[in-house]
């Protein structure tokens, strides 16, 4: 069997004496979208801030790419190839459009201690930034101020940001958080398309988005993953509806 | 642009033969290089130093120590000053960086002052009296900074290299991610910077470059002493930054320019400038946002918007503006019993 | 004799403490709550004592000057917030930096030119004048345990003001979190206002009580000022509890390191340099403390929570 890109063993993290990760086990293997999904306050922000490194875990392994990335800092995991959109849109609202993306591309392309040139004329930069762009539909917005754009855009935005790391992994928080309906669409397709040229982590409570895109889905509650398994097998799950009418019913 | 204004300047003064203003404005020029290295901190990494007069106080000791050690060449002692201060900088940064906003400035606060009373306490070099500069620095046996021309020109020609050092690393690949590590720490972790590294590197460039300023402060005043580093010295760089406007360069060299030509001509004018000087602050800070580059900017604005052609107009204009002032300044008193939110 | 020596500083910089505990409360309050730095505290302090001095010499009786000047300490500082600091609120650090910082400008120099350069100085109330035998052999000044007794009784009046009250309540929750405090209703703009001029009146009172024992002159609020700014980073903005532990703690180490450092230094040193070290290190000797603090706790010993 092929060794999955992402493997985390047995992760425990608690806060105070609340238990947010409660054993968790998942594998991801390379090209799958896998989705993360629960009800709220199951823990799914928590899981993806440690598997960024964000936070640390109390117990278990992180192993991602083959290494044991556990006790690794959140800087020199996204150096490895660990990409990540955030929940909360997290760009840099100075910045314009297109050097938002291009310090993305800067991240992963040579040394960033260089003390002269201009940055925002490198074509090394650029180019690449207006590729990653191009693919969320955000490239007629490239000199636009980051902080100025609609609240879709700067989705969008962090999506292209995402890609311009050339990731070997994808964690995506909430990408649909807080986006209309035709926004929502729109990053559907963008993100359909993407799918299978590297593999993604999806944590998202837009049921239509996962189970349109998701190869498998991992159903997490109280910090624990109750089922894992197929859309079609998540679905059909007794226990699952009873999670989610339950909650509903609150 | 006003690297020519520094550099026609003392053309201008020998027809008046005022020395002391040559005087005056060197001294300036040397407080702008130091106000650029803060600007740098302070204007791109919102890292607000309130101990940079502490390198400053370095250098200048750098040179009164040597000198007094009878090594005066500067071909020793330059790199001597500039490198003891980027050291104290790279020391102190990897301490001060752990900590954010107000903490940060106490703790470069706490930085300066140890260096104050350390040089308080050198007893061989003055102790808190200072000592008096040996002599000036020389090059290879020559003496330029006897002639106060040349010293001028040489101080003009470090500021002009220090602003275009300083444009330079803010453009450059380096200054994009110092800046983006003021806008959002956590985006640039997760892009994989180690944000603490590129902070680092900013703290000690601006740390030598204070330090050249003092090298230059104690040639240009003959003497040294721990009052350089005291922190008022820091904190009076600071206001001159903001002063100017922070996050522009140019704003950094406003900035100083204003203060000292206004503190030395209002302190012509009256013994108590303070007075003056002080609720002059107040008003520029209450009415511009962005500091007297901003202040310019915004009366561009309004020269555009009121039309203005002639001094009639100007006149009607700021009775408008005053008028609307008070009715703006009414209403807000009459809102004072109601609740008002925070952003 | 050194028994004796130690506890008259350890009094002395107790004193010291309070004093700065006195300052440095209404300086974390209008920090943590409106998050707005004032610089302008330190000559609020100043005014205090040069108040006190003027009313003092226009009644002749200690209380009364006591009374107007507390009264006139609140009144300037509520006409600066009312004229100035209002605006200020919701503006950048820096810009409440520099605002403030004209201020202590004019006020330093205003000081000069109402009541000349030369210290003042006020006279010790008759009712609390001389000495005190606290032991066989060890006399202490009466008025510097009114100091530390004032000082305590605010402490702990503030600390029942601050846990006990309603009032108490909104400035606890201001500081952790005033966008909430204004959209649970609660007139913003007052408590703001209650809260400076608290604070301004705490400033004015260290400074009254003071001056009896200290030379009253311009530009003496600065130094107290960075002291404080020192004490409320140490304890954590926004903490009362911090601030009071840090200002003791401050304020025996300066008080301490400066009359023993030199002995200290000499059981390892010879005399000279001992002479020459000790008075250095003495002098940084908070600075270093307020270092090694932030080292550890980057936001102070006692952080307000939701920060």
């Amino acid at each position: 069997m092929v060794e999955p890109v992402l493997r985390l063993e047995a992760l425990h993290k608690s806060f105070g004496g609340l238990m947010v990760t409660r054993d968790v086990t998942v594998e991801l293997a390379a090209d799958e979208l896998h989705a993360i999904i629960g009800p709220n306050g199951a823990g799914k922000t928590t899981l993806i801030n440690q598997i960024s490194g964000l936070i640390a875990p109390d117990s278990g392994r992180i192993v991602f790419g083959g290494r044991d990335v556990t006790a690794l800092p959140a800087p020199e995991r996204a150096a490895l190839g660990l990409a990540r959109s955030f929940q909360i849109t997290s760009i840099l609202p100075a910045f314009s459009v297109l050097e938002n993306v291009a310090l993305a591309v800067q991240a992963r392309s040579g040394s960033s201690f260089r003390f002269f040139g201009r940055a925002s004329s490198e074509e090394a930069l650029n180019k690449p930034a207006m590729a990653a762009l191009d693919e969320v539909g955000l490239a007629d917005r490239a000199d636009v101020i980051a902080g100025r754009l609609a609240h879709g855009e700067k989705r969008a935005l962090e999506l292209a940001i995402a890609l311009a790391m050339e990731p070997k992994l994808l964690l995506l928080d909430e990408p649909m958080a807080g986006a209309g309906r035709e926004e929502s669409q729109r990053l559907i397709t963008v993100l359909s398309r993407l799918k299978g040229r590297f593999p993604m982590l999806l944590v998202e409570h837009d049921m239509t988005a996962v189970f349109a895109l998701a190869d498998r889905i991992s159903v997490l509650i109280y910090g624990q993953i109750l089922t894992s398994g197929t859309p079609e097998e998540v679905r059909a799950d007794p226990r699952v509806i009873a999670a989610y009418l339950g909650d509903e019913m609150e | 642009m006003m690297f020519v204004a520094f550099a026609l300047f003392p053309i201008a003064a020998t027809f008046g033969a005022e020395a002391y203003l040559i005087d005056l404005f060197r001294r300036i020029m040397i407080f702008a290089i130091a106000a650029l290295a803060l600007d740098l901190l302070v204007g791109y990494g919102a890292l607000v130093s309130f101990g940079h007069a502490a390198f400053i106080g370095i250098g200048a000791y750098a040179v009164g120590i040597l000198a007094a050690s009878n090594v005066s060449d500067m071909i020793i002692s330059l790199p001597l000053a500039i490198g003891a201060a980027a050291l104290f900088a790279y020391l102190t940064g990897t301490i001060c960086l752990r900590t954010r906003g107000v903490y940060f400035i106490m703790i470069t606060l706490a930085f300066g002052q140890m260096a104050y009373f350390f040089a308080g306490s050198l007893a061989p070099y003055g102790g808190d009296d200072g000592l008096t500069l040996a002599m000036r620095s020389t090059l290879l046996g020559f003496a330029p900074f006897k002639h106060d021309l040349l010293f001028y020109y040489i101080v003009l020609g470090c500021l002009v290299g220090c602003y275009w050092l300083c444009r330079a690393l803010v453009i450059s690949r380096f200054g994009r991610v110092f800046r983006g590590a003021r806008e959002n720490p956590t985006r640039m972790a997760a892009l994989g910077f180690d944000v603490f590294r590129y902070q680092l590197t900013a703290y000690t460039i601006s740390g030598a470059l204070g330090g050249l300023a003092g090298f230059l402060l104690a040639n240009a005043t003959d003497f040294v002493s721990p009052a350089y580093m005291s922190w008022h010295r820091s904190g009076e760089l600071i206001v001159m930054i903001i002063l100017g406007g922070i996050g522009n360069l140019n704003g950094a060299i406003v900035g100083t320019v204003a203060f000292l030509l206004l503190g030395e001509w209002l302190s012509d004018l009256t013994e108590n400038w303070e007075m003056i000087f002080g609720p002059l602050l107040v008003v520029i800070i209450l009415l511009a946002r962005g500091g007297l580059l901003g202040l310019a900017a915004q009366m561009a604005a309004w020269y555009r918007r009121e039309n203005i052609l002639s001094v009639g107009d100007f006149i009607a204009a700021v009775g408008r503006y005053l008028r609307q002032l008070a009715r703006r300044t009414i209403k807000s008193t009459l809102q004072t019993s109601r609740s008002r939110s925070r952003g | 004799m050194f028994t004796y020596l130690f506890i008259v500083q350890t009094l002395n910089g107790l004193q010291f403490g309070v004093l700065l505990f006195l300052i440095a409360a209404g300086l974390t309050l209008v920090f943590g709550v409106m998050n707005f730095i004032n610089l302008a505290h330190g000559v609020q302090y100043m005014l205090g004592a040069y108040l006190a001095v003027m009313f003092y010499a226009m009644t002749g009786s200690m209380l009364l000057a006591l009374v107007f000047a507390l009264l006139a300490s609140l009144a300037v500082g509520l006409f600066l917030e009312f004229v100035i600091f209002r605006h200020l609120y919701d503006r950048d650090h820096l810009d409440q930096v520099i605002a403030t910082f004209g201020i202590i400008l004019f006020l330093d120099q205003a000081v000069k030119y109402v009541w000349g350069a030369a210290p003042l100085s006020l006279p010790i109330p008759d009712m609390f004048s001389g000495s005190v035998v606290l032991m066989p052999g060890l006399i202490y000044p009466i008025w510097r345990l009114v100091i530390i007794g004032s000082g305590i009784a605010v402490a702990l009046l503030l600390y029942v003001l601050v846990s006990r009250t309603r009032f108490g309540m909104l400035v606890r929750a201001g500081a952790n979190n005033a966008p909430m405090v204004s959209a649970l209703g609660v007139n913003i703009r007052r408590l703001f206002m209650i809260v400076f001029g608290f604070g301004t009146m705490l400033a004015g009172f260290a400074g009254i009580m003071i001056a009896p024992i200290l030379s009253v002159q311009p530009g003496m609020g600065d130094t107290i000022l960075i002291l404080a700014f020192v004490v409320i980073v140490i304890g954590g903005i926004g903490s009362i509890r911090g601030t009071f532990i840090a200002a003791l703690l401050i304020g025996l180490a300066d008080t301490l390191g400066r009359s023993f450092a030199v002995d200290f230094l000499r059981l390892f040193m010879a005399p000279s340099p001992a002479q020459v070290v000790g008075p250095a290190i003495a002098s940084m000797l908070i600075y270093l403390m307020m270092a090694l603090v932030l080292y550890f706790r980057p936001t102070g010993l006692f952080p307000p929570k939701g920060r």
